[in-house]
This record gives structure tokens, sequence and C-alpha cells, in this order.
């Protein structure tokens, strides 16, 4: 395996547990429980980071200056009192509620959208859980990000909140479809569903973003749906569903579904860095991690780009696009790729 | 000996010793959600409150929330008819603790204009606590930002807040007993 800063980093920490505890096995659990610590400080940051960042980008895109007052000059603990806010609001739970439901919907939309990012190579041989077939587990498991909102939904045992979830699974399922489809093309490219593979696979500066331009945009247009962002924010409605399923959740709680939104965001962006703009590889001076880390960021600004430039589409606009135009054109691009490899002679 | 005095020379500009409730305190000062209600056309000042030109984003109070649920202000801005009370009440109460009530413009003050009429509440504070006071036909966006900052003033020293709101809650028990 090739090595790189984190991945020595890793086997060097490895080293020093073993050299105090010498237990073999305690040492692997312990790098496990240390990397599992740093993915989820990873997943916070970038919720505190992200909600700080949307406010100024959204404020510089309208002219404005944004928050700038909490915390010097450019407001830098406005998420901090946001967050603190949130804790120590009351805690209201509709007398009608299904209880249990209604207080797992929030935790669960939350682990899947954690789960995923065990598998990201965050740099040559970094990756928490390196599995064989990990585009297929990545899939599986974010695609089980659609019953909390449907479970959160339902058990506020309130209309617009049903209405809602109803609405988010029929977008969410939607654009699955032409989410993985527009994978199909890197997936026969490489011949392998490792992550690293797939990585590796554009070393050289031949990324897939220009091998599959079609599929990219696809793709991250289905990753905006996906999310659940501006133009595709059918989740909150102000004039027809208040806040969807969300509208009985106060507090810590609302604070949890913020939190899974957030970190949905940056599994987008790391996604299509991954597949797309070639992972952690990038010129020498610079570790891969470094690389990884601009081109998800620079993703998650494209992302907010979109939020506060486009306007909203309607419920019936985005099924159809999605069925009529999304998933067609994906099967399109699959069969071009095939094309193209046969006419190659690749295959 | 307080604990402030305890901390070395050397870390003084590194540690913060502050009590939990005043750092709640400060949060819930700092960060103001309110939610996006409007009565009349005091709600179009309150709009343009939120624009370039007057940047409420800029103290953190640009969080226009939907639903009450995770809202922490009311901003009655507009003429509260008899027929509206209700409702307003209903979403006061359908927020969490701990929730504050700005009256902006005359009409929600004492009735404005309409004070006279059948249908007019001669004031927000005969069906709600109201916290600050904003005077004006409409008010100019520059007083609502004014407004929240007087807020902020005072959701730091919850003494008052807790003092006004038994005081209310007085008064609105005298004005249930005159109407029996």
């Amino acid at each position: 395996m090739e090595t790189s800063f984190l991945s020595g980093l890793a086997l060097w920490l490895r080293g020093e547990i073993y050299g105090v505890t010498g237990i073999p096995v305690l040492s692997d659990l312990a790098l496990d429980v240390i990397g599992i610590a740093l993915l989820l400080g990873i997943i916070s940051m970038a919720a505190i980071v992200f909600t700080y960042a949307e406010r100024k980008v959204c404020a510089f895109m309208q002219v404005r200056l944004g928050p700038n007052r909490v915390g010097g000059r450019f407001g830098l603990l406005q998420p901090v009192a946001d967050m603190l806010k949130l804790m120590s609001k009351e805690d209201i739970m509709p007398e009608g509620a299904d209880k249990v439901l209604w207080a797992l919907s929030p935790a669960l939309l939350f682990v899947p959208a954690a789960l995923v990012y065990a598998f990201f190579p965050f740099d040559a041989g970094a990756v928490l859980a390196d599995v064989n077939v990990g585009v297929f587990l990545l899939f599986a498991i974010s695609g089980q990000a659609v019953l909390p909102f449907l479970m959160g939904g339902y058990a506020s045992n309130n209309k617009y909140s049903m209405v809602g979830g109803f609405r988010v699974v029929s977008q969410m399922i939607s654009y699955e479809a032409p989410l993985l489809f527009s994978l199909l093309g890197i997936l026969m490219l490489t011949g392998s569903m490792r992550l690293e593979d797939i990585v590796e696979a554009q070393a050289g500066g031949l990324w897939f973003v220009f091998l599959q331009p079609l599929a990219f945009v696809i793709f991250l247009i289905s990753a905006v749906a996906e999310t659940n962002r501006t133009p595709f924010d059918l989740v909150e409605g102000e004039s027809e569903i208040i806040a969807g399923p969300f509208t009985e959740y106060s507090g810590m709680r609302w604070a949890l579904f913020f939190l899974a939104e957030y970190a949905n965001l940056l599994t987008a962006a790391i996604l299509a860095t991954t597949f797309f703009l070639g992972g952690y590889l990038g010129p020498d001076f610079l570790p891969g991690f470094a690389w990884f880390f601009l081109k998800a960021v620079l993703m998650v600004f494209l992302i907010m780009w979109f939020r506060w430039t486009f306007p909203r589409t309607r419920v019936d606009q985005i099924l159809s696009f999605g069925w009529k135009a999304m998933l067609p054109l994906s099967i399109l691009n699959v069969f071009l790729t095939g094309v193209v490899m046969c006419a190659l002679g690749l295959v | 000996m307080e604990l402030k005095d305890r901390v070395p020379e050397s870390l003084r500009n590194n540690v913060l010793i502050v009590k939990v409730d005043e750092l709640f305190r400060w949060a819930h000062a700092n960060s103001i959600w309110p939610l996006s209600s409007g009565l009349a056309c005091c709600a179009i000042e309150m709009m343009s409150t939120a624009t370039a030109r007057f940047d409420l984003s800029r103290f953190g109070y640009e969080v226009f929330r939907p639903c009450p649920r995770q809202a922490d202000l009311l901003i009655v801005a507009g003429t509260l008819t008899y027929k509206m009370a209700d409702p307003i009440v209903r979403l006061y109460e359908e927020m969490p603790e701990p929730k504050y009530v700005i009256a902006m413009g005359s009409c929600a003050i004492v009735g404005g204009p309409f004070a006279d009429s059948y249908s007019v509440v001669e004031g927000i504070d005969e069906v709600l606590p109201v916290d600050v006071y904003i005077p004006g036909c409409p008010p100019r966006p520059e007083a609502l930002i004014d407004g929240m900052l007087k807020l902020r003033e005072k959701i730091m020293h919850p003494e008052r807040v807790a003092e006004e709101r038994a005081k209310w809650a007085e008064r609105k028990k005298e004005r249930e007993a005159k109407q029996a």
C-alpha cells in the first residue's frame, strides 16, 4: 500500500500504543476508536463551520456583510451562540405524538449520515473501513436516510409534518436512481467498487470529470436534490407545509436534523471529489489530505452557490425532471460509455 | 478569592470563566431567531430590515423561522384584530421557552389610528406580555434593529423580564375580573 502522511501517522500511533500496552488487539481497537472520534469531530465541526460559511456566502452574494458582531469583527462566535441557544431551549413533545418513533427519528437520521464517512479515502491508505464493495455499501447505507423523515413526519401527528414527510420521501427516492446510474459509467471504466481504486484510476490528471462530464452534471444535480437543498428544498415550505417533517421539533432535536443536513452536504461534496475530481490526488507540493480537503470545500462552496442563485422549484417539476430527464440521461451516459469502450477495445 | 483570580497569570488571555447561566444568557441574547409572521404594513419594514441596506444579519438575528417551535421572538408587526388575536396567542404559546415579544408600530402598541374600531385590539399587551415597544407608523428598519438590541440588553437581565411578566400577569387578572 502506498504511504501517505495520514496512514504514516496511523502506523506510528499504532506502534506507540503497542509499545505501551504490548497487546496487538488493544492497539488496533484504540486506533479504530481514534478514527471514529476523528470522523465524528469532522462532522460536528463541519456543521458549525458550514452554518457560519452559509450565512457569510449568502451575505456576500446579496451584497450584505453577514454576521460581524458576535465574537470579533468577523462574527466567528455566531454559530457557537446558536448552538448554545439551541441546547438550552425548552424541549417540547407534542401530546398526540408517537413518543418512541418521534424521539428516534432525529437520531436515526444522523446514523447513516455519519456511517458513510467510514468509507471515504481521505488520503492514500487512510480509510477507516476499506471494503471492496465500497460504492455499493455506501449507497445501501445512505438509502436508509429516507426513512427517518417519514418516521418524524408520521410520529409528529401533525398534518404539515405528514405531508412534508411524504414529499421528502418521493423526492429522495426519485433522485436516488439517477445518482446511482450516473456512477455506473465510472464503475465500468475502473472495474472496481473500492473507493481507493476509483481514485487511483484517475492518476495522471485524467479525472473522471473530463471523461464523464454528463455523469458529473447529473451527479451534482441529484446530489443537491438528495441533500434537500435549494433549488430542491421541498422539505421546508414556509407558505405550504411550514417546516415539513421538522415542524414539531424544537431545540436540540431540531439541531440534530440540522447536523445531519450539513453532514449530508459534506458527504455529497466528498463523493463528487472522490468520483470525479481525483480525490486526494494532486501535485506533490501539498499532501494528499490537503488536496482532498481543498476539493471538498470547493464543492461545498459550489453547492452553496446554487442555493443562493437558483429559485425554488415546485414538487411536480422536481419529480417530472427527475424521472423524465435525469434518469434517461444517466442511462444514455451508461450506454455511451459502453459504446466508446467497445470501440476503443477496452472490453 | 474568586475563581477568576486563581487562573495563573500566563493563562489569563486563554482562559474564560463564566457561570453556565451567564453563558446561556449570552447565547440567547446573541441568537434571537424571530418568527416570520407579519400582520400588516409594519411587516414590510420588518422584511426590509433583513435586506442589504439594513442587514439584520450583522447581529445574527436574520434567521426568520417559519415554525414557532424553532423561534425565540414574536415580532407583532401590524394591526391586531380580535379575530387574529387567538391565532397570535396560539403561536406564542407554541414557542419554546425562553421566548420574547416585540410590539412593532403604533397599531401593535395601542391600536394606532384604528383604536376606536370595534374589531381592533387596543394594544397587544391585552393578550401578550410585551418585552420591547417600538413606536412609529411604521417604525423604520433602524428602529427595529435598535429594538432588538434593546431586547438583547434585556435578556442579559432576566430579573427585569420576570418582574415585568409578573406585573403583566397581575394586570391581566384585573382585566379579567373587570370583564367578569
